[in-house]
């Protein structure tokens, strides 16, 4: 337990020191984009993960945090630097807010339905966007202040947000885990009717999960649109949101404390990578396509549950070959999160 | 004045919608059969618009005509898909399936985007570019002639999933999966063909859809997020309900665009779809998802 603790602390200690000794802006801007993905796809899986309801409309809270920042910096007049980044908690209460109807409708439906709903809402805000010129100036776009840092530390206020932001969604999934409510959640995913039965009120559990998870992404949608300077109807709402922030969650471990943060270490420098080298941009959604699938395919349970269940299996081995000859304790279906973080220390 | 706007609208809405209907009728029937969703629909469409692109454009093939080498092509692609990505999910099948359905589509997306380049393009004909008049307004022959093509694709697949054995054992399939396995039904063979079917009918739909809206390999987003509509509305693996989820669709969308503006066409249906939906759950025709024992 101490050397767990001794490993999250350095894992935070590299977090905060990383971009000050690797002060290139060339890296610190794929640390700002991965720490923004990690994040978002932390707050996705206190949603997706725990209930088991694969949401694929996310980035509609996220374009909706975007564009709420850029319209409150428009129209109020918000003063470059340090102010937007002051409103966005504004950004995650609307985004918030406007999840709550929205997750009301969704969550009557189930499965596959309730998937088909939400790539539906997806559809919809971003026509809405297109289409709402008074607010949004259609496909234009909008623009936001650009902070007067200098280049060779202009990063690092948005990767520090963005890291305040990931511990505050990892601080809420690690709670969610470990109380009651998440339990509940848990049993939702394993068997709804079940659930209800034994007295778990689900439809308000479920939205509530779903409104915390759209409260952070909106956060970060307006973050990111800080950090790259405008909002388009197709960039603040992209398709390819849902399904990276999805991948990253299901490669690392869905309904795991660690595994969308891995996946988001793994993935967003990859593709950061491919979206940026010249030979490969071309290949950019081919390499992306099949590295889906491949993950999906070949490690439908993710990286942390595969190592758990190896890690399990090994200690089990150990045990038989040494002195005791009783059978060991060992998990069959590996718990989702029990020992997450300590896997987390293991990179 | 007024009236034969609408009338125009309506007339239009149901000629396309039609090509939807076939579109949307291989999704809800791979999902019917397999509990799957196929995100890639959209995709497959945008490829069969592309096949038919390059047979009309480099070997000087009819539109229509090269459809008895499209649809073969897709249909073996189809089985295809399903053998290698969809068959080995075993756990949790309907979320694995929205996945790598999904990733097939990027893939697609991004190989098209490497061999024909992101530039909008539009497959041409003669009867593309000519037109017949009705109410007074001029429609290309192509809407006509691709109301017609889908309506014998319709007719065809019905023939097919309720006078022959193979239908007989499809829809056992879709009615309940063990219990079709249990009378002997080779299911596995069933759903690889469905998926070959659903897939075959995007070749046709691609065209039509190729010939009267120019396309580029991002337009599938835009096709999924409208069937995934179609057949939510209509209730998912109903046929029916795909049809006519459809031709209401096309209608609704074509009459605001006729009578307020077309950029607000699509939101108009949206909206009604989240009106239906939140008095039925289950779409139009859809059945209550139960607990599954």
């Amino acid at each position: 337990m101490r050397y767990r603790l001794l490993a999250l602390l350095l894992l935070l200690a590299a977090a905060i020191a990383g971009p000050l000794v690797f002060s290139n802006p060339t890296i610190t801007s794929i640390a700002v984009l991965t720490v923004i993905y990690a994040a978002a796809a932390t707050a996705w899986n206190i949603f997706a993960g725990y209930t088991g309801y694969i949401a694929l409309g996310h980035a509609v809270f996220f374009g909706i945090g975007a564009y709420t920042l850029a319209i409150i910096c428009q129209d109020w007049h918000v003063k470059s630097d340090f102010g937007p980044l002051f409103l966005l908690p504004v950004c995650g209460l609307i985004a918030g807010a406007i999840s709550i109807p929205l997750g009301a409708i969704a969550l009557r439906a189930r499965s596959h339905t309730f998937v088909v709903i939400t790539i539906a809402m997806f559809f919809i805000a971003q026509l809405l966007a297109y289409n709402l010129r008074g607010l949004t100036h259609g496909s234009s776009g909008l623009e936001l202040p650009i902070p007067s840092w200098t280049f060779d530390v202009y990063n690092l206020p948005f990767y520090y947000t963005g890291l305040i932001i990931l511990l505050l969604a990892l601080g809420t999934s690690w709670w969610v885990r470990h109380s009651k409510y998440g339990l509940g959640l848990l049993a939702i995913r394993d068997d709804e009717e079940r659930a209800r039965g034994l007295g778990v009120k689900t439809g308000p559990s479920k939205l509530l999960a779903f409104v915390v998870s759209a409260f952070f992404v909106g956060m970060l949608g307006g973050l990111w649109a800080y950090y790259i300077e405008s909002v388009f109807p197709n960039s603040g709402f992209t398709a390819l949101f849902d399904v990276a922030v999805a991948l990253m969650a299901f490669l690392g471990g869905l309904g795991t404390l660690a595994g969308p943060i891995i996946g988001a270490l793994l993935l967003e420098p990859a593709q950061q990578y491919f979206a940026s080298d010249r030979t490969l941009t071309t290949w950019y959604l081919v390499l992306y396509g099949a590295l889906f699938l491949g993950v999906i395919l070949l490690l439908p349970e993710g990286i942390v549950p595969t190592i758990r269940t190896r890690w399990a299996r090994w200690r089990a081995r150990r045990a038989r070959t040494g002195a005791a000859a009783s059978e060991p304790p060992q998990a069959e279906r590996p718990k989702p999160v029990a020992a997450a973080s300590g896997d987390g220390g293991d990179r | 004045m007024d009236l034969s706007l609408i009338a125009d609208a309506v007339v239009l809405g149901v000629l396309t919608g039609a090509v939807y209907a076939l579109m949307a009728s291989g999704l809800t029937l791979i999902f019917g059969v397999m509990d799957i969703i196929n995100i890639g629909q959209g995709a497959l469409v945008i490829l069969g618009a592309y096949l038919s692109y390059a047979l009309s454009r480099y070997w000087h093939i009819d539109l229509f005509l090269g459809l008895l080498i499209t649809m073969p092509m897709m249909f073996a692609l189809g089985v295809l898909i399903e053998l290698v990505f969809i068959r080995p999910l075993k756990r949790d099948r309907t979320m694995f399936s929205i996945l790598v359905t999904f990733g097939i589509a990027i893939v697609i997306e991004g190989l098209l985007g490497l061999i024909f380049s992101t530039d909008l393009v539009k497959l041409n004909a003669w009867y593309v570019t000519q037109s017949f008049s009705i109410f007074g307004f001029y429609i290309a022959y192509i809407y006509l002639f691709g109301f017609i093509l889908s309506l014998l694709l319709l007719g065809g697949l019905y023939l097919l999933l309720y006078r022959t054995q193979f239908g007989a054992g499809l829809r056992a399939s879709m009615q309940n999966r063990v219990a079709a396995q249990l009378i002997g039904i080779d299911v596995e063979r069933v759903s690889a063909l469905t998926f070959g079917i659903g897939v075959a009918l995007t070749a046709a739909g691609g065209m039509v859809f190729g010939a009267t809206n120019s396309f580029n390999p991002g337009s599938h987003y835009d096709l999924i997020s409208r069937l995934l509509v179609i057949i939510v509305l209509g209730g998912m693996g109903s046929l029916g309900g795909a049809l006519i989820a459809s031709f209401a669709m096309l209608v609704v969308e074509d009459v605001t665009a006729a009578l307020w503006s077309p950029t607000w066409s699509t939101t108009v249906f949206f909206i009604l779809l989240v009106l239906v939906l939140l008095v039925r759950p289950q779409g139009l025709f859809g059945q209550l998802a139960g607990r599954k024992q």
